[in-house]
């Protein structure tokens, strides 16, 4: 049973890795490593390593991809063409993949370890539970957690810092806002947000004229039969 | 399984993120790419972390995961702040630092 699962997430997990390379769309990028982190959070469930699967699906596949997702909207998804070159060292870099892939696999399965070949050492209940990362981060690692923490708190700083408006310089910030130069054109009126705040304009109307059938409230009383209903009911 | 499995999985997504990282040049899918090896380098400490029963492989993938999402901080704010300077987005064109 846990061959079938570890199977089906290695597939999965090697497909997402497969597609957040190969798909042009940056958008499709960041779904294909949101399909990876789940997969591999099943492998992580399979080595016994419960914690860190629900940290990796909360915080990557969570939040991570969600900033990831940010930034894809806000910097445009491709629609700028990258210019030409680029296929001349793609060879060169499969080749160096291939030699790394063959060096990695020399070096694990080829480094006498005998407990590669089997399951690994008997499971003790607890194993890879919250409590136990609880406790061994707090007491045995209590000096990388608090640096883990200091870090976490220099690079928010730092990001900050990094996207904020600056003085002087031209920005994108000075140019007047055009939607149109960074939101794709597609049919009007099909419930896009930029129509929402009124930033496209409305297609051009072919000038219409008042429709004679329009319900005119009129003060005069007319021969039609709702004004004589309305006659009678006031006569009553 | 055998946990040599893992380490084959993890080689191969290894590989997928180096190969990924040297050839697109959109800075965006080369941070993807770098959390693949990131990721890759988490499955090989777990798997090892369970051949030895020692839960300290699982500590040191945690503190990976922190400093992969670190660096995804710095990273995405990078690439905003090549944005707003209307520089292209491409890591082909910004090469001014390579001397």
């Amino acid at each position: 049973m846990s061959a079938v699962i570890f199977f089906i997430a290695a597939i999965g997990a090697l497909a997402g890795a497969i597609g957040v390379v190969a798909l042009r769309n940056p958008f499709y990028s960041v779904l294909a490593l949101v399909e990876h982190l789940i997969s591999l959070s099943a492998l992580f469930l399979l080595l016994r390593a419960e914690f860190l699967a629900a940290a990796q699906v909360i915080v990557y596949a969570g939040a991570v991809t969600v900033l990831y997702v940010f930034v894809v909207s806000y910097v445009g998804d491709g629609t700028v063409p990258l210019g030409p070159g680029g296929a001349r060292l793609r060879n060169v870099a499969m080749l160096f993949v291939g030699m790394l892939f063959v060096e990695l696999c020399i070096a694990l399965l080829g480094s006498g370890l005998q407990a590669i070949d089997g399951k690994g050492a008997p499971y003790v209940p607890g194993f890879g539970s919250p409590e136990a990362i609880g406790e061994a981060l707090l007491t045995k690692f209590l000096f990388p957690f608090e640096l883990a923490s200091l870090l976490l708190l220099v690079a928010a700083v730092g990001a900050v810092m990094l996207a904020r408006r600056r003085q002087g310089g031209t920005t994108l910030d000075d140019v007047p806002y055009d939607a149109t130069r960074y939101i794709t054109p597609r049919s009007l009126f099909s419930g896009t947000m930029a129509e929402a705040v009124g930033a496209l304009k409305p297609p051009i109307e072919e000038p219409t004229k008042p429709r004679p059938e329009a319900p005119v409230p009129a003060p005069t009383r007319g021969p039609s039969p709702v004004s004589d209903t309305s006659e009678h009911s006031q006569e009553d | 399984m055998d946990l040599g499995w893992y380490l084959v999985v993890s080689a191969l997504i290894f590989c997928i993120g180096a190969g990924g990282v040297l050839t697109r040049r959109n800075p965006l899918v080369i941070l993807l790419c770098l959390e693949l090896m990131l990721n890759a380098a988490n499955l090989a400490l777990i798997a090892f972390s369970r051949m030895h029963g020692n839960a300290d492989g699982q500590i040191f993938a945690l503190i990976v995961m922190v400093v992969a999402a670190c660096e995804v901080a710095v990273g995405l704010g990078l690439i905003v702040a090549i944005f707003r300077r209307k520089l292209p987005i491409d890591v082909d064109e910004l090469k001014e630092l390579q001397g």
